[in-house]
């Protein structure tokens, strides 16, 4: 598989998530945000995590509107898959690729601590390694992550399947961490070929440092 | 020309921040404050004479980048 790994001023997660895919077994390249196109034969856009420009304005508010994004867009009204992690999930939401908006946390604090979370759906390109209900131990470290939806996009986002991930006990009764509808990690849109959640299934890969649960979760844009 | 936008989040949205701020000004004794909301207020120099059309384009400026309206409500004032 061969991932594309976008960068923005302000990007800091792009590493971690070259890493991750490599460790995998694929290929990864990093594509500056003044560029026009994306690399060819690409499997994957990964929007990683950071501070695009600062979280000035909003966070992700500024990077939608690199050059990098007109060919996001794109690809992915091509059917191409994206994924967007934290700022990258910020990004693609300003972007309007998915639905609603990231706040700031209701308590205020940059929370950075590693999180459970229930897997709500798996039937998509992206959770099909895990399994409904199963609970998960991804890192979270994010101020603006307190997902919001209007009532009638909630409606939808629940009937079409495309609630991804809840912020959960180690049981999987969903908990507040942030404030998000319902408690929300991560959505995909309606064609279930672009998904953002604010975890880092990148900083997951190895037991030794907490969890490994990030694999599962990676592993399923092989399939 | 000058225009003033004022960002808000929605009626409805909860503001942490004036929450924030409603609970301090709370604890240091300010009586008499039901609500506190928190916006940002942005500023823009015009090289524009025709007001209805400087009205226009900061309302696209709005739309399009200064305020998200998934979330968020703006008011403009041209002067």
């Amino acid at each position: 598989m061969k991932v594309a790994v976008l960068r923005f001023p302000g990007t800091n997660c792009e590493f971690d998530t070259q890493y991750a895919f490599e460790k995998l077994g694929h290929t990864t390249e990093l594509v500056w945000h003044e560029e026009e196109t994306l690399p060819e034969e690409i499997d994957l856009v990964v929007v990683p995590g950071g501070f695009s420009y600062g979280d000035y304005l909003r966070s992700g508010s500024i990077a939608r509107f690199s050059p990098v994004m007109k060919a996001v867009t794109a690809y992915a009204q091509n059917g191409g898959k994206v994924l967007g992690i934290c700022n990258g999930f910020q990004i693609l939401t300003e972007a309007g690729l998915l639905p609603g908006a990231l706040k700031r946390n209701n308590n205020l604090h940059f929370i950075s601590k590693h999180q459970n979370l229930c897997v709500i759906n798996n039937d998509n390109a992206f959770l099909n390694q895990c399994e409904k209900g199963e609970v998960l131990n991804i890192p979270i470290a994010h101020a603006d992550g307190n997902y919001y939806i209007d009532d009638d996009g909630f409606k939808k986002l629940e009937a079409n399947g495309q609630i991804l991930l809840r912020y959960s006990d180690e049981k999987g009764n969903p908990v507040v961490v942030n404030g998000s509808v319902t408690s929300i990690a991560g959505v995909c849109n309606e064609q279930k070929n672009v998904f953002g959640l604010m975890p880092h299934p990148e900083r997951a890969l190895e037991a030794i440092l907490g969890s490994e649960d990030g694999i599962r979760m990676l592993k399923g844009f092989e399939v | 020309m000058t225009a003033t936008v004022n960002v808000f989040l929605k009626e409805g949205v909860l503001d942490p921040q004036g929450k924030a701020a409603h609970h301090a000004l709370d604890s240091l004794g300010f009586e008499g404050v039901s609500d506190v909301r928190i916006g940002k207020q942005i500023i823009l120099q015009l090289d524009m004479d025709d007001k209805a059309k400087a009205e226009a384009e900061v309302k696209e400026m709005c739309e399009t980048l200064l305020a998200n309206t998934v979330i968020e409500d703006y008011t403009i004032e041209i002067a």
